[in-house]
This record gives structure tokens, C-alpha cells and sequence, in this order.
């Protein structure tokens, strides 16, 4: 009962606030693992990557210096693709996932290299600071950058569910994420649209950059990367197979933690990741495929 | 020659862990400790290997059972004098008793191997990225639990004065128990019928093999010796915290099973070696080190080398430094 009491209009919003950032990570790690089987941990790394470009831009005006986070977020997504990606696309999922780990353990110590040169671990990022100011919405204080979160990850996932449905492209990436065999073989460019893919889930890391930034103005080498993780348990928990499911698993998790972080006296908290994660392991043992995935769909073993 | 050959995928590895501990005892003092602790690790990705490597189910909880290993080798051995005052929020009957060096090591790896077969009960079911998923689950319960319980451990505080006993002679001698258990496991009848579930699980079924109980045989077995090596490791180091048993260490041993190969005890004992040899080697030529020239790079290249060394492996040889194979006299055999 205490719990319920605690959670107030103000938490609520805030939670939906962190789980549209989280559901924004799940569709870029979601679009790349249905086209290339491939969990890439090194996503969070590309979001790092676009916080200290924005940190680094902090004297340019704040236009050019979201241009140039996304810039250099694409433009490392795409060399993440040629580098990496490619050569493995036949691999087994855990070398895909390993090397993902040294590609992202090797972004984040060039990014120490870089930070260190000042001799200090962390860089402020300035320019965006007016979106920290809070807003007065029917009695409820929240900050802007919680409704620019709001709102372009509402925006973005619109608009790619109308490109998913409504484009050629986006009928074929749905085919390869179906079956890519067999959808190649019906005449669906591979690279085309594993490129494609690749570039739309850097999009959402550069506006994932900006927001994260927003919010946490101090960027360090591990920015991002604790969410990454968490989102990779939503992913998976809410079922990877679907990308709708993905991302609903993304802002489940987001949304949870927001509300629990909220409404719970820190001192309370020491041993919540405990049930969070027995929670995680109660879900995966009675729904394997996923949370939200459709239910009824026994495991079947392949053969052949 | 046939002969040799079937004892070659033990003698090979075993040559090598006691090729690096007599190493070790000719060095310098600074290169020893990055010996002893290339055979800590050889001890470690050992035992993920009998696991993951067998199986072929990937699990990022294996370091679960490093860290029940190491926190229960290392509270158990504290010095009885000073533990009422270091660790006075223990259970009684941790605090008032202390034992020594190798009852230690033995009870990391039952507790290791009861932890293993608690966890594997139900987890064991799931495989892919579920069983992934689940595995890391483990790796953050046990690490909140190990981090705030202060009833059985230090808590977020500092484990010390556990007695260092873990030298180059302790290392050899555990890594290659790890080792020999490894491949008597491999051969046996349990891990021939795990092997045979990780290359077609439909076909291992119809010939009645459990793929459950196969897969809880060797977590359980993984765990203890996981849970060894988490003894030889804080008996190496005399002083620990939770953090050194999470995140990181779970991505450079698995990392290491994977660049040396996943599927043969050879890869692994050879990747762990390769990438701590290279770590400890950068990590001097940071300090500059004499290789007929001096060498001399910028502070903070050891980690993007390492980082950029992993990928480039996997990337050109995704079946890693050995291929998955186990050493063989035969050319070509596979």
C-alpha cells in the first residue's frame, strides 16, 4: 500500500520518460538482431560516442552540435557494419556476441585515451542545458527533456512503423528478419538491407545520445553503458523475436525501474536488483520466447 | 602413436601450464604475479569451458561461482584474531572458525558446485539467449547479495588479510587439477552425451539422452571448479571486493575462451594464456620495456591493443587460435 501511495503523477511521468529512451534502445538493437541475428553490445558504445561528440561540440551552436553527433554515430555504425558485422554474418550468435563485447570494450578505451588527455576522467556537455528546466504541466513539475523523450521516441516509432509497413524497404526488411534465406532468394538485397537497418538503429542511438545527455551532462567512457544492459535483459525478456515485442519489453523494464526508483526510499532498496533479476529469471522459465510474445508456440526443436 | 595421440589434448595443455609455472619461478618478482595470475585465469576459463564449451549453451554466470568460491575460501581463512574485528557481522559460526589453505580451496569448490546445481535446477531448461539472459541474472543476484549481505562476507568493504598462498607452485599445481578434470570429464561417457546434445539435440534425444540432466551434470561441474579457481584467485590476490568478480572479469574470461577457441580444452587453456600474456606484456611496454629496442607507448594503449586485438581474431578466425580443435599428431584430423 505504502508503495502505491508513493508512486504520484510526477514518478509516473518520469518513468514513461526513462522506458520511451529504453524503448528507443530496444528498436536499434531490435531492427540489427532481425536482420543479422546479431545482438550488438557494442550499442551502447555508439550512444557514448554521440555524447562526447555533443560534449566536445559544447561551443558550437546547439544545432551544429546535434548534426555532428549525428554524424559520427552514423558514420560509426556504418564502419561497425563493413569491420565487423559482415565478416561474421555467418558466425555462431556467441562469437557474434563476443566480438561485439571487444568491439565495445575497444570503443570505450579509445574513448579513455581521448577523455584523459585533460587528465581528467569526464567531459561536460553544456549546450542542450535549457531542456533540464522543468515545466509546469497541470501541477505536475517535468522537465523538458522528459517530453522531448517523450515525444521523439513517439515520433520515431511512428515513423518507422509507417516505413516497416508502408515501404518497399521496409517489406523486405521484414522479410529478412522473417526468413533470410528464403528472402533472399525472392530477390531482397542483403547488404541493402542490413545497411539499412544498420543506419536507422544509428539514428535512434544519435537521438538517444542527445537525450541521455541531456539528462546526465557529465560523459565518461561507460556512459550508456549500464543502460544497455538493462535494456538488453528488457529486450530479451519481452522476446527478441518481434520487434514490437523488443521494444515493448525495452519501455516495460524502463518503466519499471523508473516507478521502483521513485517510489522507494533508497535504504529499501539494497536488495531490489535481487527480485528484479529473480523476476527476469521467472519470466524466461515460464515464457522462453519472451513476455509479449504470442503465446501457444511450443519450442520446437529444429531439424534438419 | 595412436596412444600418444588420445592423451595429446591433456598432455599439450598440462605441458604448457607447467611450462608457464616453472617460468614464473625464474622472473622477475612483477612478471611472476602477471604469471601466476595467466594460471588463475587458465583455472578460470577451464572451468567456463566445461560448461559453455561442451554444451555449446553460452551462460555469463559462471563468475557467480568464482565469487561464492572466492568470498568463501577467503572469509574461511582470515586469520581467527583479526577476523572478529574485520569481519565482526559474520554468522557466528563463520566468524569463530577458521581453516586451512587446501580445506579452503576444497570447500570453494563444494560451495562453487552446491551454488551450480541450485541455480542449474531450473535454469537448465532454458538454452540460447534465454539461457544467456537467465545466467547473467545469477551473475547480478549473486553479485548484490555477495555485496550487501554482511552476514557472510565483507560486504561492500574490502575482504583482506587473507593469506597469499596462491604462488607459482599453487597456481601450476590448480590449474592443472582444473585441466585433468576437464578432460577426464570430456572423455567420459556424461561429457561424450553432453557433446552429442550441443551437435544435434533432436538426434541426442531419440537416442534417450536427457539434454536437461546432461546440461546440470556439467554446470554443476563447472561451478565447482569455477568455485576452485575463485580460490586460487583470492588466495593469489589477499585482497578482494565484489566488483573484482563481475562484469569485467565475466567479459575477459569469456573473451578469452573465445579467442583461443570454444570448443576444445586447448583453446582454452591457450586463449587465456594469449590474451593475459599480451595484457601483462602491454601493460609494461606502457612503462616502457626493453624487446632489443625500447618500447615505449602512450598510457591507456594497452586497452584499445587488447580491444582491437579481440576483434581482429574473431573477426579473421572466428573459431578462434585453435580452431576449436584439440592437438593432434594426425594432420588435417579434425
Amino acid at each position: 500500500m505504502s508503495l502505491l501511495a508513493a508512486v504520484n503523477a510526477q514518478t509516473l511521468v518520469d518513468a514513461v520518460g526513462l522506458g520511451a529512451v529504453y524503448a528507443l534502445m530496444a528498436v536499434g538493437i531490435g531492427l540489427v538482431f532481425g536482420v543479422l541475428r546479431l545482438i550488438n553490445f557494442a550499442y551502447g558504445q555508439l550512444v557514448m560516442a554521440g555524447a562526447y561528440t555533443l560534449a566536445w561540440t559544447s561551443a558550437w551552436p546547439g544545432a551544429a552540435s546535434i548534426a555532428a553527433c549525428f554524424v559520427v554515430v552514423l558514420a560509426l555504425s556504418v564502419a561497425m557494419e563493413r569491420a565487423v558485422f559482415r565478416p561474421l554474418r555467418t558466425q555462431s550468435p556467441a562469437v557474434m556476441l563476443v566480438t561485439t563485447f571487444a568491439v565495445a570494450f575497444l570503443l570505450q578505451s579509445v574513448a579513455l585515451i581521448l577523455d584523459i588527455r585533460d587528465d581528467t576522467i569526464g567531459e561536460p556537455a553544456a549546450p542542450l542545458g535549457s531542456l533540464n528546466e522543468a515545466v509546469s504541466i497541470a501541477g505536475v513539475d517535468v522537465r523538458k527533456v522528459t517530453v522531448a523523450a517523450i515525444a521523439a521516441a513517439a515520433v520515431a516509432l511512428g515513423l518507422l512503423a509507417l516505413l516497416l509497413a508502408r515501404t518497399t524497404i521496409g517489406l523486405h526488411m521484414r522479410a529478412a528478419a522473417a526468413d533470410f534465406a528464403t528472402a533472399r532468394l525472392l530477390g531482397v538485397r542483403a547488404d541493402r538491407v542490413i545497411g539499412i537497418a544498420v543506419l536507422l538503429s544509428g539514428v535512434l542511438a544519435a537521438i538517444v545520445a542527445v537525450i541521455l545527455t541531456v539528462q546526465t551532462p557529465l560523459v565518461a567512457p561507460d556512459f550508456a553503458l549500464k543502460e544497455t544492459i538493462v535494456v538488453l535483459v528488457g529486450v530479451v525478456v519481452g522476446g527478441i523475436d518481434r520487434l514490437w515485442t523488443a521494444t515493448l519489453g525495452g519501455f516495460a523494464i524502463g518503466f519499471a525501474t523508473g516507478v521502483i526508483n521513485g517510489a522507494l526510499p533508497t535504504d529499501k532498496t539494497v536488495f531490489l536488483p535481487s527480485a528484479v533479476f529473480a523476476l527476469v529469471i521467472l519470466v524466461l522459465l515460464l515464457r522462453p520466447a519472451g513476455l509479449f510474445a504470442p503465446a501457444g508456440r511450443a519450442a520446437v526443436v529444429e531439424r534438419v | 602413436m595412436r596412444r600418444l595421440d588420445a592423451w595429446l589434448p591433456l598432455l599439450a595443455p598440462a605441458a604448457l601450464v607447467v611450462a608457464v609455472g616453472l617460468l614464473a619461478t625464474q622472473v622477475s618478482r612483477s612478471w611472476e604475479i602477471s604469471l601466476v595470475d595467466a594460471l588463475v585465469s587458465v583455472a578460470m576459463v577451464v572451468a567456463i569451458f566445461v560448461f559453455v564449451g561442451n554444451s555449446g549453451v553460452l551462460s555469463f554466470g559462471q563468475i557467480s561461482f568464482v565469487a561464492v568460491g572466492a568470498f568463501a575460501a577467503g572469509v574461511l581463512t582470515v586469520p581467527l584474531q583479526s577476523k572478529a574485528f574485520v569481519l565482526a557481522d559474520l554468522y557466528p559460526v563463520l566468524r569463530d572458525h577458521s581453516v586451512g589453505n587446501l580445506v579452503s580451496l576444497l570447500l570453494a569448490a563444494a560451495a562453487g558446485g552446491v551454488f551450480a546445481l541450485l541455480v542449474g535446477l531450473p535454469l537448465m531448461r532454458l538454452s540460447g539467449l534465454a539461457a544467456g539472459i537467465a545466467t547473467f541474472a545469477v551473475l547480478e543476484i549473486t553479485h548484490n547479495v555477495l555485496r550487501e549481505w554482511t552476514k557472510i562476507g565483507p560486504g561492500a568493504t574490502t575482504l583482506s588479510l587473507v593469506p597469499e598462498t596462491t604462488g607459482p607452485l599453487q597456481a601450476t599445481l590448480g590449474a592443472l587439477a582444473v585441466v585433468a578434470v576437464a578432460f577426464a570429464y570430456g572423455r567420459s561417457r556424461l561429457g561424450r552425451m553432453l557433446r552429442a546434445t550441443r551437435e544435434d539435440p533432436a538426434a541426442a534425444q531419440a537416442a534417450g539422452i536427457s539434454v536437461h540432466r546432461q546440461r546440470l551434470w556439467a554446470f554443476t561441474l563447472s561451478g565447482a571448479l569455477a568455485g576452485f579457481a575463485g580460490g586460487l584467485l583470492v588466495h593469489m590476490l589477499g585482497s578482494m571486493t565484489t566488483e573484482q568478480v563481475y562484469l569485467e572479469l565475466t567479459f575477459v574470461t569469456l573473451a578469452m575462451l573465445v579467442v583461443g577457441g570454444i570448443g576444445s580444452l586447448w583453446g582454452a587453456v591457450v586463449g587465456a594464456l594469449a590474451v593475459s600474456g599480451l595484457d601483462s606484456f602491454l601493460a609494461r611496454a606502457e612503462e616502457g620495456v626493453d624487446v632489443g629496442f625500447t618500447l615505449d607507448v602512450p598510457t591507456g594503449t594497452r586497452l584499445v591493443a587488447v580491444g582491437a586485438l579481440m576483434a581482429l581474431v574473431l573477426v579473421l578466425r572466428p573459431s578462434g587460435l585453435t580452431r576449436g580443435r584439440e592437438p593432434s599428431l594426425r594432420r588435417g584430423a579434425a
